[in-house]
């Protein structure tokens, strides 16, 4: 396992220099981030000067060597937009944008795994196609044309909830929630249903692919014939052996909900990461755009790093009920056949 | 429902009543409005930028300041005049105190000045005319120029004073340079205006609340006691929220939805004519053109190229089709509201394509040529929609345009100094100090090695009898004498062709219905005008 994980963390480093270089690679073609520093009176000497400062007529490689050995360190230099520090700028928008995926994740399996597990058993029923009509809203629309038509629904038209922001806030250490207050929870519901959309789609088709194929394997019907009631049987049984590629899958999903973010958080204006990261791109600010993508870079190698742990735990009870009478070579046969 | 759920909706539902009672007893007017930018820094010295230096003077003061009609008005200073040819004297204003209350000097001018030309700050070229500040005694302090300087207080409206023992108790002497650690003052803020900094979250939120102390409230109440500033960059969501009533003002409004914005009786919407003006230019420096067909030669040292480029500008089909209807076609460099338009030379050469092709033939091309064009897509209202219509109008003349339409960044990147890597290209150009000498001596001076004169001038147009003039403008004192001066030089370079002037657009703000405001063609919005029926 320890080896397991070396090997793992290694592989991570790696990830994110990887990201890195292509980061700084591509910053060459956002243009010249002086221009939108000064007025338009700034002489070409004090533009210059600006420049060297910067270090922005260091060659590439240099200019790379400098921010690893900096971020190394924990230091990403100024935002050349605002003049702080870009750790400080990250750490002030990274809660709104957790809070907001997690919302977005929760909201995704609460709605999703039922809305699977119903029109999985109930294949061909009216509400089932329904379910999976509406579905393909989620899959096809665009997460900006939703979000805007939220918030012409809810904002404009009833009045009900807030068109942009996250409300009011409470600071826990560092920490800012939106959970404590009621504006806050009001501003959260939008963005997190435009956001949590697809994936509650995505959810949704892959609990019912894989309870259609779980209830037609042997082991389900061994556990029919025993007798045991449909409860026992679909929820017991078959759910089960369903959740694990969907808890693996989640998992994974939740580095593209934060990366995904970044549609969602300029549609509602929410002050998160991506919308720091948008902002970032339209200035060329280099040094808050680097400092992202090696975040996300890190974020996605942290969750397929913790990714297989859960998944094994849940194939545990599934073997254990061996003793219960039902094969546990069935049951592992019908892991093999679907992995 | 279980208990413990119950329990909690009814004690959230109380706790919510007796919010809004409370709201509702204390009655503070609070004016909620949003940008697609944002005042990046509460340091007034730190960005030239004209947003940031808006907002950033709700807060702060300049020796002079701009009205409701952009006419420079007394602020902090009283009265200004020349004592002689180079030495401009103000008389600061008594009983004015910073928002911690210390009172305003000499001493702090004379700081704020130093501060303003200092590395960090980005006014220093505008200050560049200014050789000394001498402060003669408390109340009086002589700004001493190089040369007579007639548009120094234009200038001087643009700094912001700032208090000296503030700055030194908290270590900010200078505007924070990208090499130092963050600034004390680029969160927080002590200047004299009408407006104070309650709370500052960068890119998110604003709060600025009424300076109950302002030394102008008894001549100029103000309406609103807390105003509440959100970026909202999403132009969709920014309309949205004006029209749900989250927000009291946006600007600006995307074209696309000004009609429908409109038809909102909850909603009104405030068209200004900016003082920016679109146009196009030309490189007739280079012996050969960087990006054309043409070898050995370039066609537009040729005037009769130029006149032909402009003729064949439908400028009206652009100001109807492109812009909407909002803009004003113009036939000068500087539009109404800067100091030297002259509206009697308010005469575009007509749009007429038969005379642009005959020109083009005498000039040696009849068949036209192929030439690169640069254009920004996301700095003007519509620019990438302008330069595909003057693409498809120059087409009907034989001209082959290659565009070129790209963000801002790369774009300025590509044709300012010092490369200047363009052959023909459209700008934009609002004068600083909102005097015609500032676009003459950008856009058309003859270029100097060191971009100190003529620094925009990025197609390199030249006609030594233009720099003359210029130069007596820049020392003339005497305003009607300089007028006429610049009436003059606005000739020149109509007649010369030295740019194809296009017009200047309308910018559209919107509030709800009970909104009043002064809207200003320089897209500077004092919060002070602000008043909510």
């Amino acid at each position: 396992m320890l080896a397991f994980i070396i090997q793992r963390l290694f592989q991570s480093v790696l990830v994110m220099l990887t990201v890195a270089l292509i980061a700084f690679a591509l910053f060459n073609y956002v243009g010249d981030p002086i221009n939108n520093m000064v007025g338009q009176d700034t002489t070409q000497a004090d533009r210059e000067r600006l420049r060297q400062d910067l270090g922005l007529n260091a060659p590439f490689v240099v200019q790379f060597a400098r921010f690893v050995g900096h971020a190394v360190q924990g230091n990403f230099g100024l935002s050349y937009q605002q003049a702080r520090p870009v750790g400080q700028i990250i750490l002030e928008k990274m809660p709104a944008t957790l809070e907001l995926s997690f919302m977005a994740a929760f909201l995704a399996l609460l709605l999703g795994v039922p809305m699977g597990i119903y029109t999985g058993l109930h294949r061909s029923s009216w509400g089932s196609q329904a379910l999976l009509a509406i579905s393909l809203v989620g899959v096809s629309l665009p997460t900006f044309l939703i979000g805007i038509l939220l918030i012409l629904i809810f904002a404009v038209l009833l009045g009900w909830l807030p068109s942009f922001g996250r409300g009011a806030v409470v600071h826990i250490g560092w920490w800012t929630t939106g959970f404590l207050t009621a504006e806050g929870w009001r501003a959260i519901i939008l963005p997190a249903i435009t956001l949590a959309l697809f994936q509650m789609t995505l959810i949704m088709r892959l609990v019912r692919a894989e309870m259609i194929e779980v209830l037609r394997t042997d082991y389900i019907k061994f556990a029919r014939a025993r007798g045991l009631s449909n409860r026992a049987v679909n929820f017991g049984h078959a759910l089960k052996n369903t959740l694990v590629p969907v808890i693996t899958i989640t998992g994974l999903q939740l580095g593209s909900i934060i990366a995904f973010a970044v549609i969602t958080e300029t549609v509602f204006q929410w002050p998160g990461m991506g919308l720091m990261f948008i902002q970032a791109v339209s200035f060329a600010d280099i040094p808050v755009m680097a400092a992202y993508l090696v975040l996300v870079g890190f974020f996605f190698v942290i969750i397929n790093l913790k990714s297989p742990p859960p998944a094994r735990c849940l194939r545990v009870p599934c073997r254990g009920r061996g003793g219960h009478g039902s094969p546990t070579a069935i049951c592992g046969g019908a892991f093999a056949a679907r992995r | 429902m279980n208990k413990r759920l119950r329990w909690g909706c009814k004690w959230a539902l109380s706790a919510m009543i007796v919010l809004t009672a409370f709201a509702a007893t204390v009655e503070a007017k609070t004016f909620r409005w949003a940008n697609d930018g944002d005042p990046t820094t509460m340091d007034p010295h730190a960005r030239g930028d004209v947003f940031v230096s808006s907002f950033d003077f709700n807060m702060y003061e300049g020796l002079v300041r701009r009205d409701r009609d952009l006419k420079l008005e007394a602020a902090l200073a009283t009265e200004w005049a020349n004592v002689n040819p180079t030495t401009w004297r103000f008389k600061l204003r008594h009983g004015v105190t910073f928002h911690d209350g210390s009172p305003l000097t000499g001493e702090d001018v004379l700081f704020s000045f130093q501060r303003a030309i200092a590395p960090g700050s980005d006014l220093a070229a505008q200050m560049s005319a200014v050789k000394e500040v001498k402060k003669i005694d408390d109340d009086t302090v002589d700004f001493i120029t190089d040369g007579p300087a007639p548009i120094l207080p234009n200038y001087l409206a643009n700094v912001a004073i700032m208090s000296k023992a503030w700055c030194e108790a908290h270590n900010t002497q200078r505007a924070a340079t990208l090499k130092d650690e963050e600034s004390y003052a680029t969160r927080n803020a002590n200047g004299t205006g009408p407006f104070m900094l309650k709370d500052r979250q960068p890119m998110v939120r604003t709060v600025l609340v009424k300076n109950p102390n302002w030394w102008h409230l008894k001549d100029q109440p103000i309406d609103i006691d807390e105003v509440v500033f959100s970026r909202v960059e999403n132009p969709a969501t920014r309309v949205a929220a004006l029209l749900s009533g989250d927000l009291d003002m946006i600007y600006n409004v995307p074209p696309q939805d000004i009609e429908h914005v409109e038809k909102n009786p909850a909603v009104k919407v405030w068209q200004i004519p900016e003082l920016r003006t679109m146009f196009l230019g030309m490189d007739q420096s280079r012996d050969e053109l960087l990006e054309s067909n043409v070898k050995g030669k370039n066609p537009f040292k040729d005037k009769r190229v130029r006149r032909a480029f402009y003729q064949a500008i439908d400028e009206d089909a652009i100001v109807s089709k492109v812009m909407r209807g909002f803009a004003h076609k113009t036939a000068l460099m500087v539009g109404p509201g800067v100091n030297g338009y002259d509206a009697t030379l308010e005469k575009r050469f007509p749009y007429d394509p038969a005379t642009a092709k005959k020109l083009l033939a005498e000039a040696g091309y009849p068949d036209g040529f192929e030439v690169g064009f640069d254009c920004p897509n996301d700095r003007y209202v519509n620019d990438e929609a302008i330069c595909q219509a003057v693409v498809a109008m120059l087409a009907k003349i034989g001209v082959k345009t290659n565009l070129l339409a790209q963000t801002k960044a790369k774009y300025f990147t590509k044709i300012n100094a010092p490369g200047y890597q363009t052959s023909f290209y459209m700008l934009g150009w609002t004068p600083t100090p909102l005097d015609a000498l500032h676009m003459l001596s950008n856009l058309t001076q003859t270029r100097s090695a060191d971009f100190r004169v003529g620094p925009w001038n990025e197609g390199g147009y030249s006609n030594p009898d233009l720099d003359e003039l210029i130069g007596k403008i820049a020392v003339e004192l005497d305003s009607e004498k300089r007028n006429e001066l610049i009436s003059q030089a606005l000739t020149i370079v109509r007649d010369d062709f030295a740019y194809v002037p296009l017009h200047q657009q309308i910018v559209v703000w919107a509030t709800r219905a009970n909104v009043e405001l002064a809207p200003l063609g320089t897209n500077d919005f004092q919060l002070r005008y602000v008043k909510l029926k």
